[in-house]
């Protein structure tokens, strides 16, 4: 054996755990999910191959367009207001006032608490008799609506508790932010730009690439969207169907009716989808997105 | 010498837990927890032991060993099990989970082993047995019985003026009972406020305020599938035909959104929202905020546990008065034992399933789950040693001519999830009752036709 060739076995050697992993955890799964996608599978029988049977039947049925409605109102509404919300906050933390470190700390600790407990509490919060929510805005003369019961707040109220926990987008906004050079501010100010006109042509061209990233990694979490709405509002989505959103759906038809091969076809139209929106994403990006050279 | 020792632990450590030599071990599910999972336990202490002794006395006896395991999601949980060829040797499921399960393959035919075993069906209430019979093939036998019926609070009864001791027979006798148990808060122009009966129409809805109600269709919201049975409805027309738009079910939600246009839906939404689980002293029956509920056989226990002394009675949910043949009519479901396919000790398990089975044992397991017997033939001291002072009454109605359950259909899921909606969409005054349930009606046909599809297609009769 060469030296080249020496080096390279045992560079795979190296890689092999990972190589491992990715194949049986990951590859084979998507592989099997897609032969299982063009079969009538119920996971104790054998599969029975029948082409795009299963595709046909999503593209006719009510309650796949109903979910899919649902997740991109959901992801529309978290991925914009979370990314808004967390952005703010950025920007207010990044600003040299007292205990600093103490507001940064209460901002981010939402994010920390698992999605079953902050759904158990937001479930409380948003109680249509008692509720905190409801009961300050009782004070302030206002009727709040029953929330999570009320099909028409019920997908607004999930998005809410979303921009809560919005911690992890706003440290990576933090970290964009101190990444600045100060030259860039020092040089607008003797331009003589105010605070909106250094933050529209010197912040936030310079976090374009940070923005870019939160944007595409909470479009791909929000289209995922399942445990609060699991928690909250129950399997079946109630009310009415509000908050039946995609992967709910899935867990539906795979789990509680063992259709896996439906639901894994539903499983790879996501995979599409998310991966296309990415590509729109990337393929948009160029347009706005601004890397220093 | 250091890696080879890491190594042995390792494999110490991920070897299966070694079991005493010549005993032979089953694994046992269980979804109960609490009390009902503690009268299990009991069961399964004596049968282990039973078994030691038997070892103790025949030399060459292998005794067999049960280990109950409590598992949530029991019903998914046995799916991947099974499907990952490494079952358990008994699973403790509800009976409307058995035909999806059958459907899939997912289950041993109970059959022959019952005949070895000398179970008899002629020993069960029929109903109840019925349960676990599915596609002709006995998938399994009933162990904790229940049935539901009205309960009243009889404090509030007598408030309103009621006799405490006389339920309403008829659904127009309920509804006439619910107007007088229904309160509100009223607030006057002087500003004070006085507390008014019945359902008010003619006070603005921001002078009232909802205290107490009557009757609630949607509390509990665990049965918001079944009120057709209660007006002559079926859900299956047929074995391949759904009817859940027929004439009983159009009634019996013209009568459940009746409720939602006395009351208001935003305020039976924020009504219900102050309520805790139906175990709680929170719960809507139990803190006394609604006076009439249908609930399970298991309520006495919930309140001897939560509520001690709460006066109550119970008595058969009433009929609509021009359908007098309705009377008792109950929905009954039962706890079931399975033994799941490629179960490794089917036999052992059938063992341990006859043992449960013994009319003595049974009504063990039922006195400590406070719940009556699926058997025919009940002893004396049962009735005697038994908490519940209504309990001759649930099993009467588990085994009236008109005691019903789920549809035995491989699509039960997703058809309730249907109701579920479109009961949803009638409480909420979204939908009539009979565009609901029609687009019900044509969604499951079709998947009653897509199952019918899969099932010829494995060579399924």
């Amino acid at each position: 054996m060469t030296g080249a060739s020496a080096r390279r076995v045992r560079g795979l050697l190296f890689c092999a755990p990972w190589l491992l992993g990715l194949s049986v955890f990951l590859l084979y799964p998507l592989a099997a999910a897609l032969y299982y996608s063009l079969c009538d599978y119920s996971v104790l029988l054998p599969p029975v191959f029948i082409g795009a049977g299963n595709y046909r039947e999503l593209f006719h049925d009510p309650l796949f367009w109903k979910s899919l409605y649902n997740t991109a109102y959901y992801a529309l509404g978290s991925v914009s207001f979370g990314v808004l919300v967390s952005l703010m906050l950025a920007l207010l933390l990044n600003a040299r006032v007292a205990g600093l470190a103490l507001y940064r700390t209460l901002f981010f600790l939402p994010s920390l608490m698992p999605v079953v407990a902050g759904s158990l509490l937001w479930m409380w919060m948003y109680n249509g008799e008692s509720g905190i929510i409801n009961t300050a805005l009782r004070h302030l003369g206002l009727n709040g609506p029953a929330w999570l019961t009320d099909p028409a707040w019920a997908k607004p109220a999930i998005i809410l508790m979303a921009v809560w926990g919005a911690g992890h987008t706003m440290v990576i906004f933090l970290a964009g932010l101190q990444d600045v050079p100060s030259s860039l501010y020092e040089a607008s100010l003797i331009d003589g730009a105010n605070f909106w006109q250094r933050l529209i042509h010197v912040t936030l061209p310079m976090l374009s690439p940070v923005i870019y990233f939160n944007v595409v990694m909470s479009l791909i979490g929000g289209f995922q969207v399942f445990t609060q709405a699991f928690i909250m509002t129950g399997p079946s989505g109630a009310p009415e169907r509000s908050t039946l959103f995609y992967v709910l759906q899935l867990y539906d038809v795979g789990f509680q009716d063992l259709r896996m091969g439906y639901a894994c076809a539903m499983a790879w139209l996501l995979f599409g989808l998310i991966l296309g929106l990415t590509w729109l994403l990337t393929k948009g990006s160029q347009k706005w997105v601004h890397y220093e050279r | 010498m250091r890696i080879a020792l890491v190594f042995s632990c390792l494999l110490w450590a991920c070897a299966p837990k070694s079991h005493e030599a010549g005993v032979r071990h089953i694994t046992y599910w269980e979804k109960w927890t609490g009390f009902e999972g503690a009268s299990m336990d009991r069961l399964v202490a004596r049968f282990n032991q039973r078994e030691r002794e038997r070892a103790g006395r025949e030399a060459n006896y292998r005794p067999i060993e049960v280990e109950k395991v409590a598992v949530s999601s029991l019903e998914q949980k046995l799916l991947i099990a099974t499907a990952g060829g490494n079952p358990p040797d008994v699973a403790g499921n509800y009976s409307f989970f058995v035909p999806a399960y059958a459907d899939k393959g997912a289950l041993t035919d109970l059959g022959p082993l019952l005949a070895a075993a000398h179970i008899e069906r002629e020993n069960y209430i029929p109903h109840y047995f019925e349960l676990g019979v599915y596609r002709g093939k006995v998938w399994a036998l009933p162990v904790v019985p229940a049935s539901v019926a009205l309960h009243w609070n009889k404090q509030l009864f007598e408030d309103a003026g009621l006799d405490s001791n006389v339920a309403p027979r008829t659904i127009e006798e309920l509804d006439a009972f619910a107007e007088k148990l229904t309160l509100w808060q009223v607030r006057l122009d002087s500003g004070d406020t006085v507390v008014e009966r019945g359902y008010l129409p003619n006070v603005p809805d921001d002078r009232k305020r909802l205290i107490q109600v009557g009757f609630l269709p949607n509390e509990p919201r665990w049965w918001s599938y079944a009120w057709g049975y209660y007006f002559g409805g079926k859900l299956f027309a047929d074995a391949a035909h759904v009817s859940p738009n027929d004439a009983g079910n159009l009634r019996a939600y013209d009568w459940v959104r009746s409720y939602s246009e006395r009351l208001g839906v935003e305020r039976i939404k924020r009504f219900r929202s102050g309520f805790g689980s139906s175990s709680s002293p929170q719960s809507s029956f139990l803190s006394g905020k609604v006076a009439m509920e249908l609930q399970g056989v298991w309520l006495h226990n919930f309140i001897e546990q939560s509520a001690p002394g709460f006066r109550y009675g119970a008595a058969p949910f009433p009929y609509p008065a021009d359908r007098p043949e309705l009377a008792n009519t109950s929905e009954a479901e039962a706890d079931v034992l399975v033994i799941p396919k490629d179960s490794k000790h089917a036999h052992e398990a059938m063992e341990f399933i006859a043992f449960v089975s013994s009319p003595d044992n049974l009504e063990d397991l039922c006195l400590g789950q406070d719940k009556f017997t699926p058997l025919r033939t009940v002893s004396e001291r049962f009735w005697r040693e038994h908490p519940n002072p209504n309990i001759a009454l649930f099993r009467e109605l588990g085994s009236s001519p008109n005691a019903f359950a789920i549809p035995k259909t491989g699509i039960w899921n997703e058809y309730n999830r249907e109701l579920t909606n479109a009961v949803d969409l009638i409480q909420n005054l979204s939908e009539p009752p009979m565009r609901a349930l029609g687009d019900v009606a044509e969604r499951m046909q079709a998947a009653v036709d897509r199952d019918r599809k899969t099932l010829l297609r494995r060579g399924e009769p």
